[in-house]
């Protein structure tokens, strides 16, 4: 049984790979992510209503620590095995250590589908995780002292379109609670997967167009996108058993730790360090994680939950 | 007429400039500018505009001699390294003078 919106995604890239004339134009794409990101912080906020924000400090901490050590161990794999520069390194590790919300969407779709239950609380973690890999990544790429300056780069990460939709919506789900929500629902909750098909096709066509740049810095990028993605995903498995979550949040965490942002990284790293090349990060990123989460790591990352859940309970 | 001599300062570069460049213009005695969303084809590959990192605009920026050239020096020695940029100027006549 595959999940129709993924279908929207294949149709996306195999339109993008024919050449086909096929855009989405770029104020729908961009209304389109504003309700996802908005809806996905709504449900987060209606749950952080529910129980005290303090039970969920430890949390909140690993997950920052995991964000912080993602890309500590990316960068020097980058650097020496693949070679890069040090700030193409940097960036592209800074890439893989923050999240992508669109692979979150499509893993809380998965489940959906498949009536697993998942704690509900996992956008405040998705939002903790995007911010501390940018800080490594420029602190990778620069050193910590010299010229960086971090009042634009916080104005940039704090206040970019992704955050402050993800926690506009936490906080009026919190503050709204669950019977407010109710009137807004048809919107947000009723036409999420509408909403999720229509933004994967777009991102099949940005994904087919990466191709180009994946020609040309050659197979350590393909393997890395997927050796890195798969290797978070047992750090974030991990940090799921040890923080108690259900297999349905595990599985949200492991895909959470192996995707790899391409919306708020991409914008800060162009500014903050923009000797990078952009092209070698977002193929990576779009043009081999995203994808390969979206078909295949997903159902990976939900079989590796059930058996290391199983095994655990013995 | 000759009072009416001005420069037309146009630079084309990556969107995610566009907070920065304001920033310098502002500073650099810019007196106003005009920004568009473009897209096209240059050494860095088609920028079709379709998302946010491969969008394009055009600033133009009509001023007197002596800041297109400060502007253009200041672009140059800051974002030509690393981004997609490229600026040219023309001789205008400007309508009403007194605004720039």
């Amino acid at each position: 049984m595959i999940d129709p919106v993924i279908l929207f995604f294949v149709l996306g890239a195999v339109a993008g790979l024919l050449r086909s004339e096929l855009r989405l134009p770029a104020a729908i794409y961009e209304f389109v992510t504003i309700v996802l990101l908005l809806a996905i912080g709504l449900k987060g906020g209606v749950e952080l209503a529910r129980q005290p924000f303090g039970a969920l400090a430890p949390q909140l901490l690993a997950v920052v620590a995991m964000g912080l050590l993602l890309p500590l161990i990316a960068f020097p794999v980058l650097r020496y095995l693949g070679r890069l520069p040090r700030a193409d390194a940097a960036s592209i590790a800074a890439h893989y250590g923050s999240v992508s919300v669109g692979t979150f969407a499509v893993a809380v779709a998965y489940l959906g589908s498949r009536q697993i239950d998942f704690e509900e609380y996992m956008p405040v973690l998705l939002v903790a995780l995007e911010v501390p890999a940018i800080l490594v990544g420029i602190v990778l790429a620069r050193g910590l002292s010299r010229q960086t300056q971090w009042k634009s780069v916080g104005h940039e990460v704090f206040l970019g379109k992704g955050i402050v939709l993800l926690l506009g919506g936490l906080l009026i789900g919190w503050i709204a609670g669950p019977d407010g929500l109710a009137s807004i629902e048809p919107l947000f909750v009723d036409l999420f997967k509408g909403f999720l098909a229509l933004f994967l096709l777009e991102m099949g066509l940005i994904t087919a167009a990466q191709v180009g740049g994946l020609r040309r810095h050659g197979p350590f990028l393909v393997i890395f996108g997927i050796a890195m993605p798969l290797f978070s995903a047992l750090v974030g498995t991990g940090l799921g058993l040890s923080l108690g979550l259900s297999v349905g949040g595990i599985t949200i965490l492991a895909t959470l730790a192996a995707s790899a942002s391409y919306i708020a990284v991409p914008a800060a790293m162009r500014i903050s360090v923009p000797e990078a090349n952009p092209t070698l990060s977002l193929a990576a990123a779009l043009g081999i994680t995203f994808p390969f989460n979206v078909l295949l790591g997903i159902p990976i990352y939900h079989a590796l939950a059930v058996w290391a859940d199983a095994f655990l309970k013995g | 007429m000759e009072n009416n001599k001005r420069k037309l300062l146009t630079v084309v570069t990556e969107a995610a400039l566009e907070a920065t460049l304001i920033k310098d213009l502002d500073r650099l005695n810019a007196h106003g500018y005009t920004i568009s969303d473009v897209r096209g084809k240059g050494s860095r590959g088609v920028r079709h505009a379709d998302w946010d990192l491969n969008a394009s605009i055009r600033v133009e920026v009509v001023c007197d001699a002596a800041t297109a050239e400060t502007i253009a020096t200041h672009l140059q020695t800051h974002y030509y390294d690393n981004y997609a940029m490229i600026m040219f100027t023309s001789d205008i006549f400007v309508v009403r003078p007194e605004k720039f």
